[in-house]
């Protein structure tokens, strides 16, 4: 009957990111105390060890790039452990970010606004069809995981314009510490990564944002937290205070009131140890994009609890398994269709916290709201990718 | 033991990297092959072309290996975690350690167990030898700070050597404390009275 013990302990792993935000304060602001848990943050350093900690037991929970929990769940590159994500850690927050030397080729290809994401595709297939015709090298893109929205963003943008990221550039994996230096170093032309490393890039000069990933999909479902499906079913009472622990963190993140105290607290070199003023920024939505200073706000750029962003949201897990089935990561059948969507559990999340439906208003009908394509149909992911010229 | 197979270890510690190799190659693997350089990791392993990779978890770079699991032209081989469900308790064994193995082509995967078990070993003792490291540095700190507060109370007090460590000795008594600590307040409270 652990359940009804007050103190309840828990190891919970994370990756020091902006999108922990409701984790950390969480437990640094003892909302987890308040439910009864004692929570032990442990901050890891790849993806792989976060799944194969959570897989074997060594956490009760993490912090996931969601598309690992889905990939975990159907054995795809891996063991299959069954996962379920009860909460949204965020949606969105990811960014695109290309070299000084990249951005200019881009804007002089540009047949219009580059900030423009068909604009900028467009761009980039002529760049990249210039460079074969000279017989250069090409482009190298960085992002963090096999199985990664950063992957699966990038892939999507540049498929766009019609560039196939598997034979038209390198797509390579890199630690997000290591993202910075890579472009530095000249490793990489440009990355996809989440809070704070595009940042990073800009103020060192050796990067511009290119674009949000809320400019290609208004919704994008980034970080769960993620449990084993059996921790779950063992441990319901456990669950629903973590979870309600999390939904009121969120509302704290949100809350612009708070926002210094979020950013000190995120900040601490045991949590993600970045400076203050780097995640107030992406806090705030207001980054700078240019080495010289130009600002981009979006309301969307990282969404913690509003327009319903905790709530985990089967679309989206049906949109990171249609992603997986389109680069030949996965085989397409309507059984791993149905276990993608059942990672997401917005019924654990109901059991825990309130629904404010009202919130949702002006959000996009199809859950994505891509910058191209067809409205998508998580019920009919073929006939959507269908309309998918470039893919494996 | 199979001195045909070729074993990477990637680990940035070059110490512990160190002593593994040795076990390696102690047990009669002749093969080894130390990266401790994480740039273009994924190319110069291709160009090495191991059937074993070892890793240790402290590495961002894990995350790197695990694109040698996409199908790609770069990899010619299929790769796997040494562990899987079956293996439940070497891959806790082998995370606990800190340690994480793949295989690369169809080995058997009798033929490496040995490998796993050594490696498992030798990344414990390891950081057995890290602790013990650890406890004899702050020893020596603890010892400094005792000397340094000993020689404060000699001045202040007038005191012989003697005397000022049984002082310290009594007060940590009297107040369940460690000396370190009792030193280090006495030290505190010198630079506040300076």
């Amino acid at each position: 009957m652990t359940d009804m013990n007050m103190n309840t302990k828990l190891r919970i792993g994370f990756i020091p990111l902006c999108d922990a935000a409701a984790l950390i304060v969480a437990v640094d602001k003892e909302l987890v105390s308040a439910e009864g848990l004692d929570i032990e943050l442990v901050r890891e350093v790849s993806w792989s060890n976060v799944r194969d900690k959570l897989n074997i037991g060594l956490f009760d929970a993490a912090h996931l790039i969601a598309p690992v929990a889905i990939a975990s769940s159907l054995g795809l590159g891996h063991v299959k452990v069954p996962i379920v994500a009860p909460f949204g850690l965020g949606v969105n927050g990811n960014a695109i970010t290309v070299s000084p030397e990249l951005y200019a080729a881009l804007a002089a290809a540009a047949d219009g606004d580059i900030t423009d994401p068909m604009v900028s595709a467009r761009a980039l297939a002529r760049v990249v069809a210039e460079r074969k015709a000279k017989s250069r090298e090409p482009l190298t893109f960085g992002m963090t995981f096999p199985f990664s929205t950063h992957n699966y963003h990038l892939r999507f943008w540049m498929a766009a314009g019609g560039v196939d990221p598997d034979e038209d550039v390198r797509m390579i994996v890199l630690p997000p510490p290591y993202m910075v230096e890579s472009l530095a170093n000249k490793h990489v032309d440009g990355f996809c990564v989440g809070a704070p490393w595009n940042s990073v890039a800009v103020d060192l000069g050796i990067g511009y944002i290119l674009h949000f990933v809320s400019e290609i999909l208004l919704r994008a479902a980034e970080k769960v937290l993620a449990v084993r499906a059996s921790w779950a079913a063992e441990h319901p009472d456990v669950l629903r205070r973590l979870v309600r622990a999390h939904g009121l963190a969120a509302a704290f993140v949100e809350d612009p009131a708070n926002r210094d105290e979020v950013a000190a607290i995120l900040s601490a070199p045991n949590r993600i140890g970045a400076s203050a003023e780097v995640i107030r920024r992406t806090l705030d939505g207001r980054l700078k994009v240019t080495p010289d200073g130009k600002l981009r706000s979006s309301d969307r750029y990282l969404m913690f609890g509003r327009k319903g962003a905790g709530r985990p949201d089967p679309a989206h897990a049906a949109w990171l398994y249609a992603q997986m089935v389109r680069w030949g990561q996965a085989p397409y059948s309507t059984e791993m269709l149905a276990t993608a969507k059942s990672v997401f559990r917005p019924d654990l999340y109901d059991a825990a916290l309130p629904r404010e439906a009202s919130n949702m208003a002006g959000e996009p009908v199809d859950g994505i709201g891509a910058f191209t394509g067809p409205p998508f149909d998580s019920n009919d992911i073929e006939r959507y990718l269908a309309a998918s010229k470039v893919r494996r | 033991m199979d001195p045909t197979l070729k074993i990477v270890i990637v680990d940035e510690n070059p110490v512990r990297a160190a002593i593994l190799e040795d076990g390696l190659r102690e047990s009669g693997h002749a093969q080894v092959v130390r990266i401790d350089d994480m740039s273009h990791l994924l190319a110069r392993i291709y160009a090495i072309d191991p059937d074993v990779i070892l890793i240790d978890l402290e590495n961002p770079s894990r995350d790197v290996l695990e694109q040698m699991f996409q199908v790609s032209r770069a990899v010619k081989r299929p790769v796997a975690m040494f562990v899987d469900q079956s293996d439940a308790a070497s891959i806790e064994a082998a995370v606990d350690a800190g340690v994480s193995a793949y295989i690369v082509g169809n080995l058997q995967k009798d033929r490496i167990k040995s490998i796993l078990d050594l490696c498992i070993s030798r990344f414990n003792a390891f950081s057995r030898l890290q602790n013990e490291l650890e406890r004899t540095r702050s020893a020596l700190e603890e010892r400094k700070v005792i000397d340094r507060a000993k020689g404060v109370l000699m001045k202040m007090k007038n005191l012989s050597e003697e005397q000022a460590y049984a002082l310290l000795r009594k007060t940590a008594m009297n107040e369940n404390k460690k000396i370190a600590e009792v030193a280090q307040s006495v030290i505190t409270a010198a630079e506040l009275f300076k």
